[in-house]
């Protein structure tokens, strides 16, 4: 089998994903640096190698919510949103979530004003941890276009009936160029069957009544079955992706990777792309001799709490890289990690480290300073354990 | 066009056994607009009233499809419905947006205008009761002139409500939209007329209906479509279509009924002074003066 590769930037990967997932409908809304994507569904609607109706909605609420009003009668739905769109339909996602739609939504991740900035950081997403929507976060333009196909499959998994959101760093990843493999149609077709959901959508032959309200009688059973459907999710996007590279050659490893852990006395834990290159530098350390590992988080909802502590059994000192700050705390993924990890009878000691807001690099310097914090701090020495990377003021 | 009244219009329900307020104007349009839309009706609220009357777990009132979308979502999510339809090839249905006058003129605004823009195969009914009810009676972008809403008290210093009726009609009209209207729940008959009109319409079609509110005006519950009647009888509403470019006023009475009459029925408007209501009596003077010279009838 002759496999075509395309030379395309993160935000075109995600396009090309969404076209072999073919979705009935795609509403769309531009906001940088997710616009490319829906640029490029345009053309693929135009051209007529993608059939799905195209709505040129009026704002991110208008995206989601004709998204909503899509998959409410049992059709496949895309949009796209990032950054100030993202919180913009923030009402929207919960409808959604609740009303247990497969929607599926790419979130090119920027930075949330102000101060005003386009560049990438994961703030935007980490608002909505909450939503009740399954997020990935994905390392580069081929898992970008390969977790669209898979995104759908999990959405749309009886059992699971879920939103789920496709986090891509802002620039980084969206508008960087890379060789990406587009598999075949048919073997999509294959892998994702026809969207079926007669048990939650309206219908002509079975009418109903949905987004219902529900009273305090009722309301916090509904909510607790969402809760245990999303927690039990983590079976399904493991075996999903088992499954995919089975069929396509890839694997991802379902909620995190881990690389170097077997033997692994130190270990940064990263989400998206920062993970590239932290690959690099473990490289370099490794060839040092030094004994360290990288966890690649992929999944924050549901969140790998078991297979989490599993991978870091025997691991001394972890530090996590945040993209994102909540003021008046920490970084988020931190705080989820620490409760994660407070399950574990021998618990490591725990660093943050907090970089990347509003875009700025995060270098191979700046992580191996990570990396040589973490055995400093493992070998007891006094110091901050929130780190705030590279930055140009006192604090 | 088939003749509707009471006589021809089907015993079939498709809206009941909803917990609005007795003698409800717009449980009472959504009811017989429903028996014209049908059973192939897919239709879209907002939280509202209607939302909050007719979607509690488990009694539903609706016996066609119908959901709840968020508050400013009311058109999306039903051009969202009527996309996904179209795009699963499944035909013969009517998709619809019914939304009260703070979900279409205020917080539904933008969505509603995205979707004329897109020509979205939509009827889009907004229930004119003039206030943000199912909250507690607070101003709306409809609330007319000296209304008395908990957040437009009238005192010593003001009459209730200053600003004018927003006029929706025409901000939809102007939009170049294929098919808009106004009505009143007592004009009944002209309604469902204008229903079966936009049903057959293919794209965005508009209604504004007229719906007086007994708890949140403040009259007995039996006075709901006499109310109905006089404000448009006495001019401060209007019946008319908007279609080809062109308005068309249906009805043009020669004289007025008494707009006083029709106001101190209510004690919304109890507060108002001889010299409110002739202001508010030049306002409708102007209007049918420029409607009359401009509009077909």
């Amino acid at each position: 089998m002759s496999k075509q590769k395309k030379f395309i930037c993160g935000d075109d990967a995600v396009a090309e994903g969404v076209r072999l997932a073919r979705p009935h409908v795609i509403s769309a809304y531009p906001i940088t640096p997710q616009t490319i994507t829906v640029e490029r569904l345009a053309e693929y609607v135009e051209e007529g190698s993608l059939k799905a109706e195209y709505l040129h909605v009026e704002s991110e609420h208008s995206a989601l919510s004709c998204a909503i009003g899509v998959s409410s009668v049992g059709a496949r739905a895309f949009t796209a949103t990032s950054s100030q769109g993202l919180l913009y339909m923030a009402e929207a996602l919960p409808y959604a979530s609740g009303a247990r739609l497969p929607i599926v939504m790419m979130n090119a991740n920027r930075s949330i004003a102000t101060p005003w900035n386009i560049y990438g950081d994961q703030m935007d997403a980490m608002f909505l941890l909450n939503s009740g929507w399954i997020q990935y976060y994905v390392e580069d333009a081929q898992e970008a276009m390969d977790m669209m196909i898979q995104a759908y499959r999990l959405a749309e998994t009886k059992e699971v009936m879920t939103p789920v959101m496709v986090n891509i760093d802002g620039f980084v990843l969206t508008h960087t160029y890379e060789l990406v493999e587009i598999p075949e149609q048919s073997l999509v077709d294959e892998f994702l069957p026809p969207i079926s959901m007669p048990e939650n959508s309206m219908s002509l032959e079975s009418p109903k009544s949905l987004c219902i309200s529900a009273g305090n009688d009722t309301n916090m059973e509904f909510n607790m079955k969402q809760h245990f459907d999303m927690l039990n999710s983590e079976y399904f996007i493991e075996a999903i992706d088992k499954e995919f590279g089975d069929k396509f050659g890839r694997y991802y490893n379902g909620m995190l990777e881990g690389i170097n852990m077997d033997d692994a006395e130190i270990a940064l834990i990263t989400t998206g792309t920062v993970t590239g290159t932290t690959r690099v530098v473990l490289k370099k350390l490794r060839k040092e001799g030094k004994k360290v590992g990288l966890i690649k988080l992929r999944v924050l909802r549901p969140f790998p709490v078991e297979k989490l502590a599993e991978v870091l059994k025997g691991v001394k000192a972890v530090g996590v890289i945040d993209k994102n700050i909540s003021f008046g705390y920490e970084g988020t993924v931190f705080t989820n990690v620490n409760s994660a990890l407070s399950t574990m009878e021998n618990m490591p000691k725990t660093m943050n480290f907090i970089g990347g807001i509003g875009g700025r690099d995060i270098t191979k310097e700046d992580i191996e300073i990570a990396y040589e914090k973490l055995f400093e701090f493992l070998q007891g020495e006094k110091i901050e354990r929130v780190q705030y990377m590279n930055v140009r003021c006192d604090y | 066009m088939l003749k509707l009244n009471a006589h021809t219009i089907t015993n079939k329900e498709y809206f009941y056994g909803h917990k609005a307020c007795g003698g409800c104007g717009e449980s009472l349009a959504l009811r017989h607009a429903m028996k014209i839309l049908g059973e192939n009706s897919f239709a879209a609220l907002p939280a509202g009233c209607m939302a909050a009357v007719s979607f509690i777990y488990p009694n539903m009132a609706f016996t066609t499809n119908a959901m709840i979308t968020p508050f400013a979502a009311t058109a999306s999510v039903a051009s969202g419905i009527a996309a996904g339809l179209k795009a699963l090839g499944i035909e013969n249905t009517q998709t619809i947006g019914i939304a009260g006058d703070g979900g279409t003129a205020d917080i539904g605004f933008q969505a509603l205008s995205g979707a004329i823009d897109r020509n979205a195969d939509i009827i889009f009914i907004t229930t004119d009761n003039e206030a943000y009810m199912n909250t507690g009676i607070q101003k709306s972008g409809l609330t007319p002139y000296g209304t008395k809403t908990t957040t437009s008290p009238a005192g010593e210093n003001l009459p209730g409500s200053i600003t004018q009726k927003k006029n929706m009609f025409e901000i939809v009209a102007a939009h170049g939209i294929t098919y808009a209207a106004t009505a009143s729940v007592g004009y009944i008959e002209d309604f469902l007329k204008k229903v079966q009109k936009a049903k057959d319409t293919k794209g965005t079609s508009y209604i504004q209906v007229f719906v007086p509110c007994p708890t949140g005006w403040g009259y007995p519950a039996n006075e709901t479509v006499s109310l109905a009647k006089a404000v448009v009888d006495s001019g401060l509403w209007y019946l008319a279509e908007y279609e080809n470019g062109e308005f068309m006023l249906n009805k043009n009475p020669k004289e007025f009924t008494s707009a006083k009459d029709y106001l101190k029925k209510q004690s919304r408007f109890k507060h108002l002074n001889d010299a409110d209501i002739e202001y508010i009596e030049e306002q409708r003077d102007k209007k049918w003066e420029i409607m009359r010279r401009k509009w077909n009838y």
